[in-house]
């Protein structure tokens, strides 16, 4: 980036991947979907004690094919495992996945033939948030991670590899 | 009304019937009355009868002893009389592999409990239209509220979900609302 001052007008001058990747990491917008608790923190982060909006996230889409970001927030049980993969498949790229506390991440505490043990085992994950539920500032903390991962990623990004 | 009180009041209705006064902690709420399994279901019928009146099922759940008691499982029926502002509870001793009379006849909404028993113990129940799983996936291999499951179980999670229509239906159905929407009188979307 740069500042050109021989105009009579000031010229800053940049690439295309910086301003597109500033426009997607400055609007993210996440897909309604809560699985269990950690949902209830999901919706105390878009409130407005903790206000997600001064991310650009709080926009909470109703259909999987306006979102870019799914937050799988609680236990992904193994029978929820093919309607999430599909909601997941339904949204246009680029997309992302935040998994959200210790059972989307790795079963936590229900160590059992019916949690699917770490959600990645369904979809690529980005982010995985720690926490029994995570507080909504730990969520924002993510979400942030997020936009720095995604101001650091290039453009020509072949899209995520699919599993199954 | 106690446990004896009632199986007096039935054991002539259904002739060849065991019952058994139970005992348990909430007795003067819910009596409880172990069955034998070939009579659940006339034991039910003659439980509607004026002056017990149990016409409403509450519910139906099943309890498995593995490996400490022969038979393992105990199904566990509740019946309340509305009318009368009464409880009762039927245990049934049901060995694995036995089968159990549905009790669909009586009470239609005995279905889905049916089911779920089904799903999660294993006991089959003749005479029920549609004793599909209800908890657990279609596929799934083994009843997990058996004693003797692996509750850590590894499995790989299934991503792939069947389609509910097919291909042909799905464009038959598209075809239909464009022709609806196109034929539809103005203003009536």
């Amino acid at each position: 980036m740069g500042l050109e001052t021989d105009y009579e007008i000031p010229v800053v001058t940049t690439t295309a991947e910086f301003v597109i990747q500033w426009a997607r990491r400055s609007a993210i917008w996440p897909v309604t979907f809560g699985l269990a608790c950690c949902a209830i923190e999901m919706m105390a982060m878009a409130s407005s004690r903790y206000d997600i909006s001064r991310f650009g996230a709080e926009v909470f889409r109703g259909s999987p094919r306006q979102s870019d970001l799914m937050i799988i927030a609680g236990r992904l049980s193994r029978k929820m495992a093919p309607a999430l993969r599909r909601i997941y498949d339904q949204m246009p790229e680029p997309k992302w996945v935040i998994s959200m506390g210790a059972c989307a991440s790795c079963g936590g505490v229900f160590d059992n033939y019916a949690i699917v043990q770490g959600s990645d085992q369904v979809v690529p994950v980005d982010v995985f948030i720690p926490g029994c539920p995570p507080r909504p500032e730990a969520v924002i903390y993510g979400i942030v991670q997020l936009q720095k991962k995604i101001a650091a990623s290039k453009l020509d990004q072949t899209p995520k590899v699919r599993i199954a | 009304m106690t446990a004896a009180e009632i199986i007096a009041a039935i054991a002539t209705a259904v002739p060849g019937a065991t019952y058994q006064a139970l005992t348990s902690a909430d007795a003067a709420v819910t009596p409880a009355i172990g069955v034998s399994r070939e009579s659940i279901v006339a034991t039910c019928r003659a439980l509607q009868a004026p002056g017990l009146e149990y016409v409403a099922y509450s519910n139906m759940t099943a309890v498995d002893f593995h490996p400490n008691r022969s038979p393992r499982f105990d199904l566990v029926y509740h019946l309340v009389s509305p009318h009368r502002r009464a409880r009762v509870r039927l245990k049934v001793a049901v060995e694995a592999g036995e089968s159990v009379e549905s009790l669909t006849a009586v009470f239609p909404g005995a279905g889905w409990c049916e089911r779920e028993v089904f799903d999660l113990f294993g006991i089959v129940f003749d005479g029920h239209a549609d004793l599909r799983r209800l908890m657990m996936p279609e596929d799934w291999d083994g009843h997990p509220l058996r004693k003797d499951y692996p509750v850590q179980l590894r499995k790989d999670a299934q991503t792939y979900m069947p389609l509910q229509v097919t291909e042909e239906e799905f464009k038959a159905n598209m075809e239909r609302d464009r022709y609806q929407r196109q034929t539809a009188p103005a203003g009536k979307k």
